[in-house]
């Protein structure tokens, strides 16, 4: 396969400028169109200052939440999935709950805990958990009939069962289910910041709209564009390493 | 599975699968009226939320948010799975254009629509316009990835044989690939409803000045939390009722196209 990389960057390079060229024209207002130039010198001069600490504010409260919800999601799902009695009670509901918006509980948590950090994150940890919650009870109660025959041969506790049969099979899902838990947290977490005015890129964007300073908002949204890029490519990495004996 | 023993363990499973949201319900209805007691603002428990709920349907209330709500969602969605299919297509029948397009699509993609809120906020102002462009944003890149994916699994061999018959791209678009992808249109268009539903109410939260979203926080803000916490589980039960809904339909769809369920 062809590297995608001469090609990609060479559209890019021609969107940038059909942006260059579009700023240029005075077709569209400055103040929500600003010059790639403007932008680039927003961000430059924003990393030396309030932008790296929003963006820093941001990236903390988007891993402080994917993680609880990691763990709580994997724990939560591995017992469930595990036991044949709780299952039936409790799944129904799960599914029910899926659909259900996560930014919808916020207005319930602000009344609950007020404006403050701890607010979102439960938010944030809240929004998160189901992908992967889900996807673990999905991969673990999916492995193959024959392998829980083994273990029931094998007489293997439920410990020794999840560790060595169910986790191994469910890590795919797993995975998947903490990429889309990661979309949802920098999505709740920019959400709750400009809902309680906690520091972050979601504040910032508020505030250089309300400014019309839009080079410093669009500089915002390629801060938040990257961060959302790192932590994908970064799971995409890790889920190769951790599937790499599974390749061939 | 042998009919008598299904019938008889139905009430059974009805009755599993219920008991515990009854609890968690009871749990709550129990901490709210304790809450309540003690004089509190914030909470209320679910029976004064039902109350609310049926009070806002019958005074009328309740169905212009849902509807402006579900419109925008609607609408947005018809925007951006549209395009989306389409550029699905293309994406995933020209190898030259998916590498052409993957760096950008990547940076664009892990845009969240609420951050692009106050710039579509200037550009359209408050209102349909608003809603509709975010959802349609939000719901183009994950149809166009799953379009993308679905075209590139059509057999090759039957596109290979539309070209021995001299089709055109478009014919073979709409003789091949279009009847193979139909299945996978419609799981994307189920999951996309998901997502413009969050999307539009996230929007109206944060600031879109309409619908269900923006009734909630307004029920927050004014120290209703019975109507709040009726709002929550109105939204909630919309959106499982709309995704029942299409995962019946899609059954119904896979078995007339022979997909195996």
């Amino acid at each position: 396969m062809k590297s995608a990389w001469p090609a990609s960057l060479a559209l890019l390079a021609a969107l940038i400028a059909l942006w260059w060229a579009a700023s240029l024209t005075g077709w569209f207002s400055p103040a929500f169109l600003p010059t790639p130039q403007a932008t680039a010198a927003s961000l430059t001069e924003g990393l030396r200052g309030d932008l790296l600490q929003a963006s820093l504010a941001t990236i903390g409260r988007m891993l402080q939440g994917w993680l609880l919800a990691a763990v709580a999601g994997i724990a939560l799902g591995a017992a469930i999935a595990s036991s044949a009695t709780l299952r039936p009670w409790v799944q129904p509901t799960l599914e029910f709950l899926r659909p259900l918006p996560a930014s919808a509980v916020m207005p319930l948590a602000i009344a609950l805990y007020g404006l403050s950090p701890a607010m979102v994150l439960s938010v944030v940890a809240f929004g998160a958990l189901w992908p992967t919650l889900l996807a673990t009870v999905h991969g673990i109660t999916s492995v193959e009939p024959r392998l829980i025959d083994v273990a029931r041969c094998l007489r293997l506790s439920r410990a020794a069962f999840l560790w060595k049969m169910g986790l191994p099979n469910a890590v795919p899902d797993i995975l998947a289910g903490l990429r889309l838990s990661l979309t949802v947290a920098l999505i709740v977490s920019t959400l709750g910041e400009m809902l309680a005015s906690q520091d972050g890129l979601g504040l910032a964007i508020l505030v250089a709209s309300r400014a019309f300073r839009a080079s410093e908002l669009f500089a915002c949204l390629v801060l938040l564009s990257l961060i959302g890029l790192a932590g994908h490519a970064l799971l995409v990495l890790a889920g190769r390493w951790l599937l790499r004996g599974q390749r061939h | 599975m042998p009919e008598p023993r299904g019938s008889r363990r139905w009430p059974w499973r009805t009755l599993r699968a219920t008991a515990f949201p009854l609890l968690l319900l009871g749990l709550f209805e129990a901490t709210a009226r304790r809450a309540a007691a003690l004089g509190s603002e914030v909470l209320a428990p679910p029976s004064a939320a039902l109350r609310a709920l049926a009070q806002a349907a019958l005074d009328g209330s309740l169905w212009p948010a849902t509807g402006f709500t579900l419109g925008a969602a609607a609408l947005g969605l018809l925007l951006g799975a549209g395009l989306g299919t389409l550029a699905g297509v293309t994406l995933g029948l020209s190898a030259r254009a998916s590498r052409a397009t993957f760096l950008s699509i990547e940076l664009l993609r892990p845009l969240p629509s609420v951050a692009l809120l106050p710039l579509a906020m200037l550009v359209f102002g408050f209102g349909t316009g608003l809603e509709t462009s975010l959802v349609a944003f939000g719901t183009f890149w994950p149809q166009l990835l799953l379009i993308q994916a679905a075209v590139r699994r059509v057999d090759p061999q039957l596109l290979e044989l539309g070209r021995l018959l001299g089709l055109s791209t478009a014919q073979r678009i709409r003789k091949i690939v279009l009847p193979a992808i139909v299945p996978r249109v419609f799981t994307a268009l189920r999951l996309g409803m998901g997502f413009a539903l969050v999307i539009a109410v996230t929007v109206e939260l944060a600031g879109n000045p309409h619908g269900m979203g923006y009734a909630m926080l307004l029920a927050q803000q004014s120290l209703a939390p019975a109507m709040m916490i009726g709002w929550l589980a109105w939204i909630g039960v919309i959106g499982v009722l709309l995704n029942t809904t299409m995962l019946r339909l899609q059954r119904a769809l896979d078995r007339r196209m022979g997909v195996a369920v």
